[in-house]
C-alpha cells in the first residue's frame, strides 16, 4: 500500500514534459493522479519518475470549436460535469463526468488522464468511443491527431507513443439524443457494464464499457440499427464480439445478459 | 455540583464526540516514541506450502533495517485459544510465525525492524522463502473429505464436532405432514473495521517492565494471555486499549503481531511499532461467519412448528484464533428463535481449511442462527401458501414473563414479541405494501416490490461463569466497576468494560448520575488500561451495560451506603430516618436538611468527624457476575424493489423494532441500531470473501471487496418504544450492540425473494448480488415455474 520509491518533477510546458518524457524511459506523466496513484500504490506499476502536468492550467478548458467542441486534456471531471458549452452542446460529456466515481475523484481527475489511461471499465473512453472523438496528441515532433478508432488498440493501452502528451479531444455537438447506463453496485464504482448510445445520422452510435479489454463499439447492434431493427431486436446482438471479464462483480454471462438489457434501455431513451 | 435532574433514557450527547471530531483522538497509528523501531512481517505469497527455506541475508542488509527473526529466533509459547469446546477437540498447534508451513494466506513467517515504516516493508518483500506448494483446500465440504490435510499431526480437517443434541420428538422430523428441507450457504465476511489493527511495545527495561498499547477490543484478556505467549510476568505487563477505531469482534482478539512486538522490544530494549496495512488486514486478520447449514422444519399444513433441526458446517480457518469453534457453538443456544417449536435439534462439525482463522464477528454466532431460521420460517410460509406475518404470529412464543427455560436449556430473562412484530408491521404499513404488490405482479411491472421479515430473539451479557465454565471457556464472564467520589465533587468512574465505539463514557456517566445525584458533566470514565482499570473482561458480545454497567450500578449502591452512614452521622439522626430523593439523602418530613454526595464525599475525604466503623475516602468497587444472560427481542420489516431484468435491488424502506429492555440512551441505541442494519445489509447484498482457484484471496482490496457507502444503505425508522425490562439485573438492561446485524440479513434476503417468488423464486443465497437474482429469476423460468399461478405465494388474502 506504499509506493516505491521514485523521483518528482513539476513542469510547465508540454515541450517540458515532452523533454522529460524523453530523458527517462521509466518516467510516467501525472495528471490528477486517480489511475495511477492507486496502481503505484499497489505497485502493479512503478515508475522511476513521475512528471506532475497536473498544473498545466492552458490545457483546461471547453469552447465551441467549428462543428465540435474542443476539450483540454486537462479538464477535471468536475469541470466538465459543470460546463455550460458541455451541457447543451455535447450533453452527454457532461452527464456522464457527473457520475464518475466520488467528488473526490472528480474534482482530481481528467478527462486526458482516462483516455490515456485506457481502462476498458472507464466511462470516458467509452462515451468519446461513442461521440467518434478526435484525439490531439503533441509529441515532439508537434501535434497529430487520433481517430476515435484507433486510439484504444489493448488493454490499459491507448494509441498514444511513450513521448507523447495528449492536449485535446475534440468531440461533434450531439445536443440530442443520448444516453448513458452505467450498471454499477455501489453509486462510487466503475461500471459492471455500461452503454453509452448517442443519435447520430438518423441511427445511433453505441459502445461498450467494460465488455471486454478495450472499449468498444457495439458493432453488431449499430448494423441492425443500419438494417432498421427497433431496439429491443437490435440490443439482443450486444455481446456479439466481447469479451467481458469475470470477476468480483458478475460473471462473462451475466455480464452478456446485462449489456443486452442496459443496450435496449439505452437506445430506448437516445432514439425516444 | 449535586443535580436533581435524571439522565438515564435521555439523548446525553456523547462525551467521546469533541475530542474524537476535532482530531484529538489517540488511535495507534498517533502513538511514537523517542527511539521507535518499526515492525513488518513477512507474510509470502503461497496459500498451502512446505516451508524449504528462508533466506533473510537480502532483507537484512537493506537500509534501515536494524533485524530480521524468523520462528527459531523467538522463544514464544503458542498463541492463546481459550475455547475449546468438547473434550475430544483436536486443537492446531499456533505460533506467531510458521516456520513448517504456510497454511493460509496471511500467515507471516519472519519479522523485520527498520527505522522507517516503508524501510521495514519493503525488507519484508525482500525475505526470501523457498516452498514446496501443496494444493490448497478453501471449501468446507471440499476440506471435510480430508483429501488435503491442513495439519498433518491432526489426520483430518475436521477438527470438533458439538452437538447441543435435541429436545422433543425426534420423530416429528419424518412424519410431519409439512417437512421444508433446505441449504443455505453464509459466506465469509471480511469484518473491515476503519482502522486496521496496530500496536506499540515499549518499557522499562531496568526493571523488565513492559507495556503494550493495541488497537483491542480486550486489553484485560491480551494481557492475562500474551504474559502467557511471552513469559512477561503478569504484573509486569500493562496493556493499553487507547481510541479503537471499531473491532466488530476482529480486535477481540490476541494476534501474533502484538506477541511478537512485545518480544522485539524486550529483546532490542526499543519501542517497536506495527501498523497493518489494509490489504494485509484482509487476510491477516480473523474473518466471520463461513458457514453452512443442513435444515428442516417440520409443521403442519395450518401452519404450526412442530420441530426445527439444523446441521451445520462451519469454517475455522488454517487455526484457531482466541475463540474459533466457541463461536458457532454460541449461536447454539437460540436455534428456537422467537418461537414455541416443541422439538430441535442442532449440531455442528468445525473444519479446517486454507484461509483466514474466523472467530467473532459482529452478531458471533447468533447471525448465522438468525438467518437459517427466518429463511426456513419463509420458505415453510411459501411452501403452505400462507403469509409470512400470520406464519410468524401464530408461532411466536407466549410473552416470557419470568425467565423461563427455552427448549434449547437456558433461561429467556424476559420477552414480549407479538407487540414487536405488530408495531413494525404497523409502521411498514404492511397491508398496504401487500396490495401494491398484487399491483405490480398482476401488471408484471418491470419492478416489483419485496417484503422481508425477520423475528428474532437474541443473547446478550456474556456471561454468567459458571455457565461458562460449563461450556469449557476458560475465563469467567464477569465485570468490575470503581467508583471514587473525589472531594472536588468529581467523580471517577473505573470500568472494565472497553469501548470501541459503543458510547461506555457517555453511557455509564449517565447511569453513576442517575444513582449519586451528579452531572454526566462531572463524572471521568476511564477504561482500556489495565494498570487504571485492573478489573475487567472487556467488551464483545453485546455484554458491556448488561454486565459492565450494573456493576457500576453495584458500586454506586456501596457509594451509597456509605455515604448514608456518614450522612445520618452529621444530620444526627438514625439512617432510617433518611430517603433517597432528589439526588441526596433527606431527612424524612423535612426534606431541606439534606446531604448530597459531593458534600458526603469531602466528609469522608478529609475524615475529621467520621462515624467510628467508617473508612476514610468515598470509594467502592464491585465485581459482578451475571446470575443469567439477558435476551433482547425485535422485529425488521424491509422493503426492496428489485429489477427483475437486471436482478438489481434497492431498498425502499426499513423498519427496525428492537426491545433491548431499559435504555440509558436512546440517541445511542438509534446509533447502534443503523450501524447494525448497516453492516447486516451489507452482508446481505454486497460482501463475501473470494478466492481463486488456488486459494488466494481475490477480494483483497475495497474495490473488489463491496462495503456498501452511505448511498446504498436505506433510510431507516427505528422505534424502541418497547422496554422489556430484563429480570436478571436490577437496571433492566439487555444490550443493543449487536441486534442490527442479527435481524438484517435475513429480513433483506427475504424481501429480495419474496420480490421475485411468483416468478417462481424459492431461494437465493446471501449476498444476494443482481447476479445471483438475476440467476434465480432465469432459473426459474427455465423451470416453466414463472408465472404459476401470480400471487398464490406471500399474498395477504
Ligand atoms: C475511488 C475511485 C473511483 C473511480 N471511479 C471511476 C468511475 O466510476 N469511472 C471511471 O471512468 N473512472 C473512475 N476512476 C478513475 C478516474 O476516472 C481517474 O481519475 C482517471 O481514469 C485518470 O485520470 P487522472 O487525471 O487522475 O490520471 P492519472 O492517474 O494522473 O494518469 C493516468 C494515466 O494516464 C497518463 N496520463 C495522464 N494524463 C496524460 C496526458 N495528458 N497525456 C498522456 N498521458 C497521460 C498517466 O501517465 C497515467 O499512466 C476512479 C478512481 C478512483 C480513485
Amino acid at each position: 500500500m506504499i509506493p516505491a520509491a521514485f523521483d518528482y518533477e513539476r513542469v510547465d510546458t508540454v515541450d517540458a514534459a515532452i523533454a522529460a518524457l524523453r530523458a527517462d524511459e521509466g518516467a510516467k506523466l501525472l495528471a490528477g493522479g486517480h489511475s495511477l496513484l492507486p496502481q503505484m500504490k499497489l505497485r502493479f506499476v512503478m515508475p522511476t519518475k513521475l512528471i506532475d502536468i497536473g498544473r498545466l492550467h492552458d490545457l483546461s478548458y471547453v469552447h465551441e470549436d467549428g462543428g465540435g467542441v474542443a476539450i483540454g486534456a486537462l479538464t477535471r471531471y468536475h469541470d466538465l460535469e459543470a460546463s455550460e458549452t458541455l451541457r447543451q452542446l455535447a450533453p452527454i460529456v457532461a452527464s456522464v463526468a457527473g457520475q464518475v466515481g466520488d467528488p473526490q475523484v472528480r474534482h482530481m481527475g481528467t478527462i486526458g488522464g482516462s483516455v490515456a489511461h485506457a481502462d476498458p471499465a472507464g466511462d470516458m473512453p467509452s462515451v468519446l468511443l461513442a461521440l467518434g472523438a478526435t484525439f490531439v496528441a503533441t509529441g515532439p515532433g508537434g501535434m497529430r491527431e487520433i481517430a476515435a478508432a484507433d486510439m484504444f488498440p489493448g488493454l490499459f493501452q491507448s494509441a498514444l507513443a511513450g513521448d507523447e502528451v495528449l492536449t485535446e479531444i475534440r468531440v461533434p455537438k450531439t445536443p440530442g439524443g443520448w444516453s448513458y447506463q452505467k450498471f454499477t453496485r455501489r453509486a462510487q464504482d466503475w461500471a459492471v457494464v455500461g452503454v453509452a448510445a448517442v443519435r447520430m445520422n438518423g441511427s445511433a452510435n453505441v459502445s461498450l464499457t467494460n465488455m471486454g479489454l478495450t472499449p468498444m463499439r457495439a458493432a453488431g447492434v449499430e448494423e441492425a440499427l443500419a438494417g432498421g431493427a427497433d431496439p429491443a431486436t437490435a440490443a439482443e446482438r450486444a455481446d456479439e464480439g466481447t469479451a467481458p471479464p469475470s470477476d468480483s462483480f458478475g460473471s462473462d454471462e451475466y455480464r452478456r445478459a446485462l449489456a443486452k438489457v442496459l443496450v435496449r434501455r439505452a437506445l430506448e431513451e437516445a432514439l425516444a | 455540583m449535586a443535580t436533581t435532574e435524571t439522565f438515564i433514557g435521555q439523548p446525553v450527547l456523547r462525551k467521546e464526540d469533541p475530542e474524537l471530531l476535532t482530531g484529538h483522538a489517540s488511535y495507534i497509528d498517533n502513538w511514537t516514541m523517542p527511539g521507535m523501531l518499526w515492525m513488518a512481517l513477512a507474510r509470502p505469497p503461497y496459500v498451502h506450502a512446505t516451508i524449504d527455506g528462508i533466506d533473510t541475508t537480502e532483507a537484512a542488509s537493506m537500509p534501515g533495517v536494524v533485524g530480521v527473526y524468523t520462528a527459531t529466533d523467538f522463544d514464544l509459547a503458542p498463541l492463546p485459544f481459550v475455547w475449546p469446546i468438547t473434550e475430544e477437540i483436536k486443537v492446531p498447534v499456533h505460533y506467531p510465525l510458521a516456520s513448517d508451513k504456510v497454511r493460509f494466506n496471511g500467515d507471516a513467517v519472519a519479522v523485520v525492524l527498520a527505522e522507517t515504516r516503508e524501510q521495514a516493508l519493503d525488507a519484508a518483500e525482500a525475505v526470501a522463502v523457498t516452498a514446496t506448494e501443496l494444493p490448497a483446500v478453501i471449501d468446507i465440504e471440499e476440506a471435510a473429505k480430508d483429501e488435503v490435510i491442513v495439519h498433518d499431526d491432526l489426520g483430518t480437517n475436521v477438527v470438533v464436532h458439538w452437538s447441543h443434541g435435541g429436545g422433543g420428538d425426534q420423530s416429528v422430523f419424518d412424519s410431519a405432514p409439512v417437512i421444508v428441507q433446505e441449504r443455505y450457504v453464509q459466506p465469509r465476511l471480511i469484518p473491515n473495521a476503519i482502522e486496521t489493527r496496530g500496536c506499540l511495545a515499549y518499557g522499562v527495561p531496568p526493571v523488565d517492565e513492559w507495556t503494550l498499547v493495541t488497537a483491542t477490543q480486550i486489553p484485560h484478556i491480551a494481557k492475562v494471555t500474551l504474559a502467557g505467549t511471552t513469559g512477561i510476568d503478569e504484573h509486569k505487563l500493562r496493556v493499553i486499549a487507547p481510541d479503537v477505531g471499531g473491532g466488530f469482534g476482529s480486535k477481540l482478539n490476541v494476534y501474533a503481531e502484538e506477541a511478537l512486538a512485545l518480544a522485539l522490544a524486550r529483546r532490542l530494549r526499543r519501542p517497536v511499532k506495527w501498523i497493518e496495512g489494509r490489504r494485509e488486514n484482509y487476510v491477516a486478520t480473523t474473518h466471520g461467519r463461513g458457514v453452512l447449514h443442513d435444515c428442516t422444519l417440520a409443521g403442519t399444513e395450518d401452519g404450526t412448528i412442530l420441530g426445527m433441526k439444523f446441521v451445520e458446517l462451519a469454517d475455522m480457518g488454517a487455526y484457531y484464533q482466541l475463540l474459533t469453534p466457541g463461536i458457532p457453538e454460541l449461536g447454539g443456544w437460540v436455534y428456537m428463535g422467537p418461537y414455541d417449536p416443541k422439538a430441535y435439534w442442532f449440531e455442528f462439525k468445525g473444519v479446517v481449511t486454507n484461509t483466514t482463522p474466523t472467530d467473532a464477528y459482529r452478531g458471533a454466532g447468533r447471525p448465522e442462527a438468525t438467518y437459517v431460521i427466518e429463511r426456513l420460517v419463509d420458505s415453510f410460509a411459501r411452501r403452505i401458501g400462507k403469509d409470512p406475518a400470520d406464519i410468524r404470529r401464530m408461532n411466536l412464543h407466549p410473552p416470557h414473563e419470568d425467565a423461563q427455560t427455552s427448549i434449547m436449556g437456558l433461561n429467556v430473562d424476559s420477552a414480549n414479541y407479538e407487540p414487536l412484530l405488530d408495531k413494525a408491521l404497523g409502521l411498514v404499513e404492511y397491508d398496504k405494501l401487500r396490495a401494491e404488490q398484487r399491483d405490480r405482479r398482476e401488471r408484471g411491472d418491470r419492478t416489483q416490490l419485496g417484503i422481508g421479515l425477520s423475528t428474532y430473539i437474541e443473547m446478550c451479557g456474556l456471561a454468567p461463569s459458571n455457565i461458562l465454565g460449563a461450556l469449557r471457556y476458560a475465563a469467567g464472564g464477569w465485570d468490575g466497576a470503581t467508583i471514587e467520589c473525589l472531594p472536588s465533587g468529581h467523580v471517577i468512574v473505573k470500568t472494565g468494560t472497553s469501548p470501541h465505539g459503543q458510547s461506555h463514557e457517555t453511557a455509564w456517566a449517565q447511569i453513576v448520575a442517575d444513582g449519586l445525584g451528579v452531572s454526566p458533566d462531572e463524572i471521568t470514565v476511564l477504561h482500556g488500561d489495565t494498570h487504571s482499570t485492573p478489573l475487567g473482561m472487556d467488551t464483545y458480545g453485546s455484554r458491556s451495560v448488561a454486565v459492565g454497567g450494573v456493576a457500576l450500578h453495584f458500586a454506586v449502591e456501596k457509594i451509597k451506603a456509605k455515604a448514608r452512614t456518614i450522612a445520618a452521622h452529621e444530620l444526627e439522626v438514625a439512617e432510617d430516618d433518611l430517603e433517597w430523593a432528589d439526588g441526596a439523602f433527606r431527612v424524612k418530613g423535612a426534606p431541606d436538611t439534606a446531604k448530597t454526595i459531593p458534600e458526603l464525599a469531602v466528609s469522608a475525604w478529609h475524615a475529621h468527624a467520621l462515624p467510628a466503623e467508617v473508612e476514610p475516602h468515598l470509594n467502592a468497587t464491585a465485581v459482578y457476575d451475571p446470575p443469567n444472560f439477558t435476551w433482547p427481542a425485535g422485529a425488521h420489516v424491509c422493503v426492496v424493489e428489485v429489477d427483475t431484468e437486471t436482478g438489481a435491488t434497492e431498498i425502499v424502506r426499513y423498519v427496525a423494532v428492537d426491545d433491548c429492555g431499559t435504555i440509558i440512551n436512546p440517541m445511542i441505541v438509534e446509533g447502534q441500531v443503523h450501524g447494525g442494519v448497516a453492516q447486516g445489509v451489507a452482508e446481505a447484498l454486497y460482501e463475501e470473501a473470494m478466492y481463486d482457484e488456488s486459494g488466494n484471496l481475490t477480494t483483497s482490496t475495497m474495490t473488489q471487496y463491496l462495503i456498501p457507502s452511505a448511498t446504498e444503505i436505506p433510510a431507516m425508522t427505528t422505534d424502541h418504544s418497547q422496554e422489556t425490562p430484563s429480570t436478571t439485573n436490577p437496571l433492566g438492561v439487555k444490550g443493543i450492540g449487536e441486534a442490527g446485524t442479527i435481524a438484517a440479513p435475513p429480513a433483506v434476503v427475504n424481501a429480495v425473494i419474496d420480490a421475485v417468488s411468483h416468478l417462481g423464486v424459492t431461494a437465493i443465497e446471501k449476498p444476494a448480488s443482481p447476479e445471483r437474482v438475476w440467476r434465480a429469476i432465469q432459473e426459474a423460468k427455465g423451470d416453466g415455474r414463472a408465472g404459476a399461478s401470480p400471487g398464490s405465494e406471500g399474498g395477504t388474502s
